[in-house]
């Protein structure tokens, strides 16, 4: 019970100040509730499924192939692997990183998984219509085009600044979050 | 909606298929699977009431009053800041940003407050830490943040 309370307080803190803001300003917090409940809802619907995705992924797609798509010497063919699964997803953003972690655990490049990253929050091809449709067509393709190299740009110097054990690190830390049970994590953020 | 639906179908076909070829491995893989939800579940909520918080106060009306007309550096700053906060969903960034357009808003500012909305991740921060360790993921915002400039720049060169 203890365990639970401390792993969800940071939550419980948050939802304090909404507590808060509906006492203070009732139409303000209310608004905020209502947009809430409707994001829990569409983290229900998905979540779980794309949960269950990645489990199914780490079972059944074995580390080889995974090396071979995404690894170290997967070279352009990883780069746009990686790209399409990025645009191709519809997901929030916060649904990307348990995503990284798992590509990470079967042997994904680093570089890779910042492009994945980068491309699922900026080239979302779902989005590139919606942005058509209010942006104009010019706007999008001009924006597209341009996000590529800078998508590719932030991967390098990312992945420079990270170069040797801090690197390791990561790739140790995405392996025990993987790995671990929650009331193991005490000294996790939240 | 279409997407949560070709999601669930073809995670359930695969569950099935899954099933089918070897009980055990999948009953392993779901628990694995409850396992890194359960982990991850304080955060995600965490950022769902943080995020309803955000855009309840920080509403297109309030974000056009915040963006509006100013122009130079200020606008660019404050259409920065906002973009960077808040994880405004594309279904709303885009309209948002050609109103503001339409009323006379400065395009830089515009582009880059639709381009660090998209990039930056100020609220999701925690669970990118959670995964890449703070380096990694501080040094990948604050490209984003500064290549939201740029691509800002070379967009206002090439529409106008």
């Amino acid at each position: 019970m203890m365990g639970v309370l401390k792993r969800y307080r940071f939550m419980l803190v948050i939802l304090g100040v909404n507590i808060i803001l509906l006492i203070v300003r009732p139409e303000l917090g209310l608004k905020a509730l209502k947009i809430t409940e409707s994001n829990s809802i569409e983290i229900l619907m998905n979540i779980p499924a794309i949960f269950v995705l990645l489990g199914l992924l780490d079972t059944w797609i074995k580390k080889e192939t995974m090396i071979r798509v995404l690894g170290e010497k997967s070279g352009l063919l990883g780069i746009a692997v990686a790209f399409l699964l990025g645009s191709v997803a519809a997901g929030p953003m916060y649904a990307t990183f348990p995503i990284a972690g798992t590509l990470m655990n079967k042997g994904a490049k680093f570089f890779n998984i910042i492009v994945f990253v980068g491309a699922w929050s900026t080239t979302k091809l779902p989005m590139l219509f919606f942005e058509a449709s209010a942006m104009g067509w010019r706007f999008m393709l001009a924006r597209f085009v341009i996000d590529i190299p800078v998508i590719l740009l932030i991967a390098f110097i990312t992945e420079k600044m990270v170069m040797g054990s801090e690197k390791e690190l990561i790739y140790a830390n995405v392996s025990e979050i993987a790995n671990s049970y929650p009331k193991n994590k005490g000294r996790s953020l939240t | 909606m279409l997407f949560t639906i070709g999601l669930n179908v073809l995670t359930g076909l695969l569950l099935v298929i899954s099933l089918l070829r070897d009980r055990r491995k999948t009953v392993m893989a779901l628990k694995k699977v409850w396992k890194s939800l359960d982990n991850i579940l304080p955060m995600f909520l965490s950022i769902i009431i943080l995020l309803g918080i955000m855009l309840a106060i920080l509403s297109p009306q309030v974000i056009s009053n915040l963006i509006g007309q100013k122009s130079g550096w200020l606008g660019i700053t404050i259409a920065a800041v906002i973009g960077s906060v808040t994880l405004i969903p594309g279904v709303v960034t885009f309209p948002l940003a050609a109103a503001l357009l339409k009323s006379g808003a400065s395009f830089t500012a515009i582009v880059v407050f639709v381009s660090t909305s998209m990039m930056v991740g100020v609220v999701t921060l925690p669970v990118e830490i959670r995964y890449f360790r703070y380096r990694a993921a501080i040094v990948r915002n604050a490209l984003a943040l500064l290549f939201s400039f740029v691509v800002a720049v070379i967009l206002g060169r090439i529409l106008k």
